[in-house]
């Protein structure tokens, strides 16, 4: 009960403390909504690609979330702050569990406006399954905020976590589906897909979006990263520093490597018996299919 | 004295090669100011906090409120206070938000506008810590400190790196915690603090306490010495101070001779004739009545500060 309301009393002031900060307000709340700007500019016309676009574009947005206050956290480390949250009894789970919390609910609203501006001003076809959109949103911001924590916790500076941050940032975007088509990508690419945790989350969300896939479809991609958030979470309750100079300890690499666990397996059993690869492929040729400008698309059926 | 509020006994904590705490051992009574007083590096803050339950001893027993620090949890968090070394708080919370936040972390609250009011921060309340003075940063430290009204306070070198007019003013506030009838374990490599505020002083050097008890019978040991500290045109040659009149002991410290003398009249006379005599010049002498620091420099051959 104690832990539960110092996690909130937590969450309050950390996320009035990023909204004070201009940098962060930048990156996640600004910069997400020029990219719809852009998008409203490029798409405006071609409404059957919007539902696409909306999925890509939510995918970012949570994905944000591995950056978001797991970096605060660093600095609160590195400056000697954390270490005097260590004195009243509060503990590491509240700590890492604010981080999520804050980031879910400052990621939502830019969410809910990118829906909205999709909806009525590009004239997507659908609301899409919104259903699905919310668990999705809700699953993969504590996901990746949970990666984040991980990161936050096997860096010894900022610099190091941006560095790190920044290489496995890439991944996320360029081979996920989330900024380039995986539809696009040559076979052996694709694969690799398979285990990368932002995979399931832009595809789970393009799926929703553009109502293309069955609701159980989309739960594998629910499971797949409920899974990821479980472990994620756990290792980084493990490798959790207070203290600026405390040593990670040795088995640091190996707690790691568990919280990849869950994408390797989920992975595999695509790579092997799944199905994902074709659907994600048909899904975007039956989209280049469409006559551009044309109100109806296959996918909206 | 009653059964101890902090017991520490046989107290031993190093970090790779650098034995920061050997052997320490002291008791706090209930109500007591007591002061950990030695150089940078001694131990002390090692020692704090592990009585904090920060870090973990390699060996030793330690008891605070009768509770084992490392293992006792929120209990044991719940009852003690303390002021950090070395922390910060986020540039951009603002003092009323930190002193809220962290009341709302305990069962116990004290009345944080009260606080803000005794630690004079009313008028700073809606601002930004990054913009607060090191004085006013401390004194909401200290105010933080208490948020939960604990029986014992833990205070790391409060004073430490602030000017002189700004530490009598934390001297005030710990005199009136001290007037309120808290446990207070005091660190400082001031001399004044320790002989200002504390009950009872353990004097620590290299994680070792080499001397302990009150001030005042700490300062009796160099009982009837007062201690002279000259600067001089030229070296003086090996030992000539020690046979002046009057002098019990004399020692060198980096161009400045630090002499205890029993009789300062007769040793000063004979030291101007000498240096007459050796055709040296007197640059500076000043006179201390005994201190703390005398102590200390008796017992180690060092000055305390540097
Ligand atoms: N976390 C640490 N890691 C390594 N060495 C440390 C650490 N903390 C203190 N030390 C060393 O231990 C010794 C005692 O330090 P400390 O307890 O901070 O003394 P004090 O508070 O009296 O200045 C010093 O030599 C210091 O460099
Ligand atoms: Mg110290």
């Amino acid at each position: 009960m104690n832990a539960l309301k110092h996690t909130w009393t937590l969450t309050k002031i950390r996320i009035r403390l990023a909204m004070r900060n201009r940098a962060f307000f930048f990156f996640s709340l600004a910069m997400p909504l020029i990219f719809l700007v852009g998008a409203v500019v490029f798409f405006g016309r071609h409404t059957e690609w919007v539902g696409y676009i909306l999925g890509a574009m939510l995918t970012t947005t949570v994905m944000g979330s591995f950056w978001g206050l797991s970096v605060q956290l660093v600095t609160f480390r590195e400056q000697g702050i954390l270490r005097r949250f260590r004195l009243p009894p509060v503990g590491a789970g509240p700590m890492l569990a604010s981080s999520i919390l804050s980031n879910y609910f400052m990621a939502l609203p830019v969410v809910v406006i990118e829906i909205l501006v999709c909806r009525w001003v590009l004239h997507m076809q659908s609301w899409g399954n919104l259903w699905a959109i919310f668990v999705l949103v809700t699953i993969g911001s504590a996901t990746f905020s949970s990666l984040g924590l991980i990161v936050a916790s096997v860096t010894n500076t900022m610099q190091e976590t941006q560095m790190i941050n920044n290489l496995i940032w890439m991944a996320f975007l360029f081979l996920s589906g989330a900024t380039i088509p995986l539809a696009i990508f040559p076979q052996w690419m694709q694969r690799v897909a398979l285990f990368i945790p932002a995979q399931y989350l832009a595809t789970g969300l393009e799926s929703a979006a553009t109502k293309a896939s069955t609701p159980y479809e989309v739960l594998e991609d629910f499971l797949a990263l409920a899974l990821g958030f479980w472990v994620a979470f756990e290792v980084s309750r493990q490798l959790f520093r207070w203290e600026p100079e405390a040593k990670l300890p040795r088995r640091a690499k190996l707690w790691v490597l568990a919280a990849l666990v869950p994408f390797l397996l989920f992975g595999t059993w695509e790579s092997v018996w799944g199905t994902r690869l074709n659907r994600v492929n048909t899904n975007y040729q039956t989209l280049r299919m469409t006559p551009s400008g044309a109100r109806q698309s296959p996918a909206d059926k | 004295m009653g059964e101890p509020i902090i017991q520490v006994d046989d107290l031993y904590k190093s970090y790779g090669a650098v034995e920061a705490v050997r052997g320490v051992s002291f008791a706090v009574a209930e109500g007591e100011v007591f002061g950990l007083l030695g150089p940078n590096g001694a131990g002390k803050t090692s020692c704090v906090e592990i009585l904090e339950g920060l870090r973990t001893p390699d060996r030793g027993k330690v008891r605070v409120c009768g509770l084992d620090p490392e293992t006792s949890g929120d209990q044991f968090k719940e009852k003690i206070g303390a002021v950090l070394q070395s922390t910060a708080l986020p540039d951009k919370l603002r003092v009323k938000e930190a002193i809220e936040l962290f009341a709302k972390f305990y069962r116990k609250r004290a009345n944080t506008d009260e606080l803000l009011r005794r630690f004079q921060l009313d008028e700073k309340r809606d601002a930004f810590y990054s913009h607060l003075s090191g004085g006013q940063k401390q004194r909401l430290a200290l105010a933080m400190a208490l948020v939960n009204d604990p029986e014992v306070v833990f205070l790391d070198e409060p004073t430490a790196g602030l000017d002189p007019q700004v530490r009598r003013e934390i001297y005030d506030i710990i005199e009136e915690l001290k007037r309120g009838k808290k446990t207070v374990l005091l660190t400082t490599h001031y001399i004044e603090e320790a002989e200002r505020l504390c009950d009872r002083v353990a004097i620590v050097d290299h994680g070792r306490v080499i001397a302990e008890g009150t001030p005042r019978e700490l300062k009796q040991k160099s009982a009837g010495t007062t201690r002279i500290e000259v600067r001089l045109a030229r070296p003086l040659s090996d030992g000539m101070l020690g046979r002046l009149d009057g002098v019990a002991s004399s020692r060198e410290f980096e161009g400045m001779y630090v002499l205890h003398s029993a009789r300062p009249p007769q040793t000063i006379v004979a030291l101007v004739k000498q240096l007459e005599a050796e055709n040296n010049e007197l640059q500076s002498l000043e006179m201390f009545s005994p201190s703390l620091e005398d102590v200390f420099i008796e017992l180690t051959g060092r000055r305390l500060r540097e």
